[in-house]
């Protein structure tokens, strides 16, 4: 494959896009200025591709291809689709926070009951805020790629949310993207900053409208925890089968806090979602977890880096992946132990279940450990439903899909497990359920 | 009546036959025990009645209530009403066991064309037979069998068998791995099954647990055919002289 000539074919592309969306990007001159440089930060790298390691098994240049033109904000009919769309995914007692096509909806979000609790703002009037001299920041992360550089570059809108010291919300933030277009892209950037103390459930919805395919999700979520906080995150990547969703996570966690993690994958023909959570006060406790639940030819790429900056914290990482047909999950999973974080304590388990015999599993887990008094451990297997469990089975009456589906509910359940609230659990345990009957 | 017909039945494992031409009919209410040395076959048949992948049926056929049984799937077997108890039942980690069950159950009334049982009516009934069989209730709480004692996960199958109420039930092995009281436990709750309408098969190496569940009819096996049949003094005559007389039949 000819390098230069790809990039180059890519980079116009992406060029026209962002000199097309240009005028539709939020931001004072300032903001402008580093969105520039974030495009050419992505047009030096180009898409990635296969032989950069991070990218090794999701190759966006052979999956993705083209990059798609900035969808056009949401009209009334959008608007109207989308309300039906957040009626069936929102999680009964959640505030709702509701983004379509990259724009922020207020009309379908809980506005007045979160304002009561939290600071929330757009990221589009923090941009546009040419008295915020800071407003740049909001783009900057502390590492990037292409797809993060192209984040920056593009992001039309997200929230800007903000939960004060000590404060414990009263109920679950449900932060719901909704794509209605077909064959457009939308990019989106928020942050949370959850205050010392504080307790938060956060959970984010990727789904789409009635109508919608083709489309292109790029998002990014840089989620900063105060000491002693207790947090729960789940994400549930539910999107069209012909979609594709790049998603990065930043999270810096504080010293004495409890992060309870969560990413289900059911849908999109590519996904990623690309977690950097470094633990970077003592004494914290991070259970990350996952499902990719993936069929027909759907490539779902969970990466999670873990990176023990300091001492004494603890990781626990439990995922699980199912897989028919002829899809392709990955999982990357990196545990950094810095050379001062002794008495870390890090395991990840990974397992895969192949339905299939040309479904693809890759699984990868690196360890890279600079102190010399820590406890880290993974481990990972692949393999195929057991005849023997399915036989008692379908001996006592279940048909063999039936059969199938409760030891693939039993599967994923240790994962999904992990996830403390009742109501969330069965929330997810439905997406599960019906992921499981649209196999055929 | 008859409600299970073995004729002529002939069964290869990778090329290898295993039952050479077995023929078997067990009517309604009858108890049948089916007893032999290792490698006879026993377990073989058992399997093939239950419709467990990896048995080639070259020749013969098995009528249950008069239907092709070898033209049904396993599930499609167990509800018309073919039930195995497993020698060694499986552990399903994170399936509960209520959960099990009721899933179970209610596959069988749909298949049936029956309704399905509403949670007291299922509730009531599951607690009625786990009490009579000693099974306390946070047992079923846990995943099949996982973590269960033999005895617990034979006790485990006959709360099935009599959940299910098949019309027949075929108990391989119910011995292998329990102690005397955990024999009369679960022997008392097969017995406790036995009805007019309802014909089991006992397969067993050992007389012993013919005692406790007592049969109508005892057939030797022996190198894949039933080579002598009888009363159940038959099984005191073995338990005597041992198989070695047929091993050479």
């Amino acid at each position: 494959m000819n390098v230069a000539v790809a990039k180059t074919g890519k980079g116009r592309a992406v060029s026209d896009l962002f000199a097309s969306a240009e005028g539709r990007l939020p931001g004072a001159p300032d903001v402008i200025a580093v969105r520039r440089e974030a495009f050419e930060t992505y047009e030096r790298l180009g898409l990635p591709h296969r032989r950069i390691e991070e990218w090794k098994y999701t190759d966006l240049r052979a999956l993705v291809g083209e990059m798609l033109p900035l969808a056009a904000a949401p009209d009334a009919d959008a608007l109207k689709r989308a309300a039906e769309v957040v009626k069936a995914h929102a999680i009964a007692g959640a505030r709702k926070l509701v983004l379509v096509d990259g724009v922020f909806a207020a009309d379908l979000s809980d506005v007045k009951a979160l304002a009561s609790e939290v600071s929330l703002k757009t990221l589009r009037e923090v941009l546009a805020d040419e008295a915020n001299p800071a407003a740049g920041d909001l783009l900057q992360t502390a590492s990037t790629d292409a797809v993060i550089s192209l984040n920056a570059a593009m992001a039309t809108d997200g929230v800007v949310v903000s939960v004060a010291d000590g404060t414990h919300l009263s109920a679950p933030v449900q932060l719901i993207h909704i794509a209605t277009a077909a064959g457009a892209s939308a990019f989106t950037r928020s942050h949370l900053r959850i205050g010392k103390g504080a307790r938060a459930t956060i959970v984010e919805t990727f789904v789409a409208a009635g109508k919608a395919s083709g489309y292109q999700v790029n998002d990014a979520v840089i989620l900063w925890i105060g000491d002693n906080a207790d947090i729960a995150h789940i994400r549930l990547m539910d999107d069209a089968p012909d979609a594709v969703n790049i998603s990065s996570q930043f999270v810096t966690v504080g010293a004495a806090v409890k992060l309870n993690f969560f990413n289900m994958t059911t849908g999109a023909a590519v996904s990623r979602l690309q977690g950097f959570i470094t633990l970077a006060g003592e004494g914290s406790e991070l259970s990350a977890n996952g499902v990719n639940l993936l069929q027909k030819t759907e490539h779902g790429d969970t990466t999670l880096v873990v990176d023990h900056a300091v001492p004494n914290c603890v990781s626990r990482e439990t995922f699980r992946a199912v897989i028919d047909d002829r899809a392709h999950s990955v999982f990357q999973g990196r545990i950094i132990v810095r050379p001062d974080a002794q008495k870390t304590d890090g395991k990840m388990m990974t397992r895969a279940l192949l339905l299939s015999d040309e479904a693809e599993a890759d699984n990868k887990p690196e360890l890279e450990i600079f102190a010399d008094d820590v406890s880290c451990g993974h481990g990972a297997t692949a393999g195929a439903l057991d005849d023997s469990l399915l036989f008692y089975l379908k001996a006592r009456g279940l048909p063999e899909k039936q059969a199938q589906a409760l030891l693939i509910q039993a599967f994923v359940g240790e994962a999904i497990e992990q996830i403390a609230d009742d109501g969330l659990r069965e929330h997810v345990i439905g997406i599960a359920e019906r992921w499981l009957e649209r196999r055929s | 009546m008859a409600l299970l017909e073995v004729k002529d039945l002939k069964v290869r494992v990778e090329e290898r036959e295993i039952l050479h031409g077995l023929t078997l009919t067990v009517n309604e209410g009858e108890v049948h025990a089916i007893m032999g040395p290792n490698g006879s076959g026993k377990s073989t048949l058992s399997h093939v009645i239950a419709g467990k992948p990896g048995y080639e049926v070259t020749d013969g056929q098995i009528l249950f209530k008069g239907e092709d049984l070898l033209e049904m799937s396993p599930d499609e077997r167990a509800a018309k009403g073919v039930f195995l108890a497993f020698q060694y039942p499986v552990e399903i980690p994170g399936v509960a066991t209520m959960n099990f069950l009721r899933t179970a159950l209610n596959a069988q009334r749909k298949a049936r064309g029956e309704d399905e049982y509403s949670t007291p009516d299922f509730l009531k009934k599951v607690r009625e037979v786990s009490k009579s069989l000693n099974i306390p209730q946070d047992m079923l709480k846990r995943g099949v069998n996982v973590g269960f004692s033999g005895g617990e996960k034979k006790r485990n199958e006959v709360l099935q068998m009599a959940l299910f109420e098949p019309s027949l039930c075929i108990l391989d092995e119910m011995d292998s791995g329990l102690d005397i009281d955990a024999l009369r436990i679960a022997a008392d709750g097969v017995n406790a099954l036995r009805s007019p309408g309802r014909a089991m098969v006992v397969i067993t190496h050992y007389q012993r647990l013919l005692n406790y569940i007592v049969p109508d009819v005892v057939h030797v096996m022996s190198k894949g055919r039933v080579v002598k049949s009888g009363a159940k003094d038959l099984a005191l005559e073995l338990e005597a002289s041992g198989y070695a007389q047929f091993e050479d039949a």
